[in-house]
């Protein structure tokens, strides 16, 4: 078993996010007592500790709040943190986008594409 | 001000080899043990508290308390990654002070040099189990680009240059050329550091820390105690620490635990950070340096860059010398946890038995402190205000 399903077979809790990937949709979790968007999800809300969390569909749209170029990997890959419309920042990962146009603020939009292990995972690409 | 009577630290020891291939763990522990001993004037008998991190074999303290034949009646195995051993001498402290010990000691070992761990793309998730670890390293997180984005967004909020956190590196390099056991004791330009291989945008291979073995060791006794001893005495005046994390989302990469853990400490030995002229930054990569120089409020929020420039943390340069020993960027970095070294030579600067060439004269207060974990997700700082009695 990979490591990344291990760790999905920790949280059970948040199964459903990583099915709904698989099938195209990117959910995220909002609190409805504080009414704020959270990442990573979880079933108690960060903000305000509320249990009242829910899964509503997200955007898939933000702008690239850091990022670095692995040079040293092969091949090459691009870590990033985006900020999301909905108001978290998450880390990810920016493919399919020259390396050159890559800029902090510059918009981005999600990609569901399988990683190393076969499962999918939400990246992004320049928008 | 505590209501107790500050303790002290009385023992320091850097073992000196930066790659041991013919030691175990355990045995570089105890070498760095009996090495503080002997500096404190005190014996193994004397020894009734021990604190340890992650980096010691087996499960917190029992081996490495039974490997040497220790009996403590206080343990404390709190793990903040490379900062837990100054975390360490305020939880010895605060432990004396409380009555729960008199004589604590404190050690770092690792061989990571002889085991070929992995330089730069070492990845820091601990387990699967992890809440956090499905949501960061599926993209290819490692130690080296998560501190690469906050050298990245500290770039974009202050303008702060690759050429400012060379010099980080170059101040280093000088003072490395003076320590006879560091591991890189060539002075480097900034050109060299810019020239550099580009590891991890905007980091080249010059801004990161070396891998070394080795370790190190501190004692922390009581006052009645200290007073006694031989070695200069240096006083705990004030002493935090504090964890930053991802926060749910609400992420900024231009600062760390270090402004929290900072102020706490400077408060509690009343005193401000423009007292201070000898600091030991924990300088895994450059722009560790820059971030805790500002969150320590040695310079303005923003104002790092300059603050380094042109060689101004070379001692005798600046209104701050930092890391005379040469630090983790040139001297030693020994299990890739920098903040025992970071004690050993702020006692050093106090004691004045630092280098002649990097002595900071007449220095009476020094602040060491340490970021441990990832700058850019989750982290533990520890501060230490210093003082020569």
């Amino acid at each position: 078993m990979s490591a990344l399903q291990e760790a999905l077979d920790h949280q059970p809790e948040n199964q459903k996010f990583w099915t709904e990937l698989a099938e195209g949709r990117f959910l995220l979790k909002y609190c409805t007592a504080c009414q704020r968007a959270h990442w990573y999800p979880r079933a108690i809300c960060p903000h305000c500790a509320s249990a009242q969390t829910e899964w509503r569909p997200a955007s898939g749209r933000g702008r690239i709040y850091s990022f670095s170029i692995s040079r040293t990997a092969s091949p090459p890959y691009v870590i990033a943190y985006v900020t999301l419309d909905e108001g978290p920042t998450m880390m990810t990962r920016i493919v399919h986008s020259p390396f050159d146009a890559l800029a902090i603020g510059k918009p981005v939009e999600l990609v569901i594409e399988k990683g190393e292990d076969g499962i999918p995972l939400p990246l992004f690409r320049l928008a | 001000m505590a209501a107790v009577e500050h303790s002290y630290i009385v023992g320091a020891y850097e073992h000196p080899l930066r790659k041991a291939p013919d030691r175990s763990l355990a045995q570089l522990h105890g070498e760095v043990a009996l090495g503080a001993l002997a500096d404190a004037g005190l014996s193994k008998s004397d020894i009734d508290g021990y604190f340890c991190a992650g980096d010691v074999p087996g499960t917190g303290p029992f081996s490495m308390v039974d490997y040497l034949n220790l009996k403590v009646r206080h343990v404390d195995s709190t793990n903040i990654g490379g900062a837990s051993y100054i975390l360490h001498v305020n939880h010895a402290a605060q432990a004396i002070a409380a009555g729960k010990c008199n004589v604590a000691l404190v050690t770092l070992a690792g061989r990571p040099r002889s085991e070929g761990v992995p330089k730069g793309g070492l990845k820091r998730a601990d387990s699967p189990a992890q809440p956090d670890y499905a949501w960061e390293t599926p993209f290819g997180m490692t130690i080296l680009n998560t501190y690469a984005m906050c050298a990245k967004r500290h770039m974009h909020e202050y303008g702060t240059t690759s050429e400012q956190l060379a010099w980080i590196k170059v101040a280093a390099s000088h003072h490395a050329q003076h320590n006879p056991n560091a591991m890189l004791r060539t002075p480097v330009t900034v050109e060299e550091v810019m020239n550099s291989q580009l590891v991890a945008d905007p980091l080249h291979k010059l801004d990161c820390c070396i891998v070394s073995d080795g370790g190190g060791a501190v004692i922390v006794t009581r006052p009645e105690i200290a007073r006694n001893l031989k070695r200069p005495l240096v006083k705990i005046r004030g002493a935090a620490e504090s964890v930053k994390h991802t926060a749910g989302g609400d992420i900024d990469l231009t600062y760390s635990a270090g402004r929290f853990s900072g102020a706490a400490a400077f408060a509690e030995a009343g005193v401000r950070p423009s007292d201070i002229r000898y600091a030991s930054l924990y300088d895994s990569f450059t722009v560790t340096v820059l971030v805790q120089l500002e969150d320590l409020g040695f310079c303005e929020r923003g104002k790092g860059g300059a603050f380094v420039a042109d060689g101004k943390l070379i001692s005798g340069q600046g209104p701050l010398a930092v890391n005379t020993d040469g630090g983790g960027l040139c001297n030693n970095h020994p299990a890739h946890r920098g903040g025992m070294t970071k004690i050993i030579e702020a006692v050093r600067q106090l004691r004045g038995e630092a280098h002649p060439a990097v002595q900071v004269r007449d220095l009476n207060l020094a602040v060491a402190h340490g970021t441990g974990g990832m700058l850019g997700t989750r982290h533990g700082s520890a501060t230490l205000v210093l003082e020569r009695m």
